[in-house]
């Protein structure tokens, strides 16, 4: 592992108040979801840099057993990476996830550039976190350290923000 | 940098001087196998530092992927309130291969605890409230997975063998100063 650091990564994310790119992906090998098909409700997008992280409790395990309070919000949550899908439904099932798995996959983290969530070089996304309205305006973003699991507090915050 | 919201107050789990200079929280999940790690480092820790550092245990327990967590915070909550939480919570540990509905009352057993009351509390989830109260604090303070450390409040991101521990803390406060006998 890279040596952590606790200051938040100078972020190239898409800042609060953009509207946010809608996408379609993969969230099984059979089905895809829309961005825009889940406005009217806040929906929160988890980019991370790859299934099967070595480690008990990683962010889309945490993020499964915070998601009755996500729930509490009325939010959807959808969790983004490069896998392809039938890496997410292995990966999915091995952790029991309750949410879809999106893959951003082809071309290659084309949604995670979009949002200026895209690690060029590297091939993966960043640990970015996004919180958007339900009228599909971003009101918030933030971009953790590769090495650092962000939890879900920002989140939390981001929800309990916003306009009820 | 996330900073612990719910400050440790008397009805935390916690071992050494209220007033210690260091307060070090622990996020844990009985069922976690780096939990049990940190669990031997912790208590070295402890000895290194003695009177100059504070340990409060929370539970954290991902049941998703450890289906038998859940009840083992109970259980240790259920011996809290037999003045034997930090008996069970060792016990919970030593013999996390283990963790059963039976191997429970067994430990209770062991710690002279009243059973039947154990076991309607473990059916009733009397102190299901009680965990998921520290489960929800620690996710609002920025608990990213097990264990989780808080040094005086900020979340300590990274290794957590034991030179990490002792350096972080060590950070917090200065050096160790030379245990007093008595």
């Amino acid at each position: 592992m890279p040596a952590q650091t606790t200051n938040e990564v100078k972020s190239k994310l898409l800042p609060a108040g953009t509207q946010a790119p809608d996408f379609t992906l993969n969230s099984k090998p059979d089905q895809k979801i829309s961005l825009s098909a889940l406005r009217g409700k806040p929906v929160i997008l988890a980019f991370y840099p790859a299934d099967w992280s070595p480690v008990c409790g990683d962010q889309m395990a945490l993020y499964n057993e915070v998601l009755p309070e996500f729930n509490k919000y009325g939010a959807e949550l959808l969790g983004v990476s490069v896998d392809g899908a039938w890496c997410h439904r292995a990966f999915s099932e091995a952790r029991k996830l309750r949410f879809p798995l999106l893959a951003d996959f082809e071309p290659k983290g084309a949604v995670a550039q979009k949002y200026g969530a895209y690690r060029d070089g590297d091939g993966i996304t960043e640990r970015a976190l996004f919180v958007i309205d339900k009228n599909g305006v971003i009101a918030w973003s933030y971009c953790s350290p590769i090495g650092v699991n962000p939890g879900a507090d920002g989140i939390l915050q981001a929800l309990e923000d916003l306009p009820k | 940098m996330s900073n612990l919201k719910n400050p440790v107050t008397p009805t935390d789990h916690s071992q050494g001087p209220e007033d210690a200079p260091a307060t070090l929280v622990e996020y844990g999940d009985y069922q976690c196998p780096h939990c049990v790690h940190a669990h031997s480092i912790v208590k070295r820790v402890q000895k290194h530092f003695g009177k100059q550092v504070r340990f409060v245990f929370r539970n954290f327990p991902l049941s998703q992927i450890h289906p038998e967590a859940e009840g083992a915070a109970e259980t240790a909550e259920f011996a809290a309130a037999h003045g034997k939480f930090w008996e069970m919570h060792d016990l919970l540990f030593e013999n996390q291969e283990q963790l059963s509905d039976s191997l429970f009352l067994q430990l209770a057993k062991k710690l002279k605890l009243p059973i039947d009351a154990m076991e309607s509390a473990l059916e009733s989830g009397e102190f299901a409230t009680r965990v998921g109260s520290d489960f929800s604090g620690g996710v609002r303070s920025g608990v990213n997975g097990t264990p989780t450390f808080f040094i005086n409040g900020r979340r300590h991101d990274g290794p957590f063998e034991y030179p990490d521990l002792v350096a972080a803390i060590e950070d917090a406060i200065g050096p160790a100063k030379a245990v007093v006998n008595g």
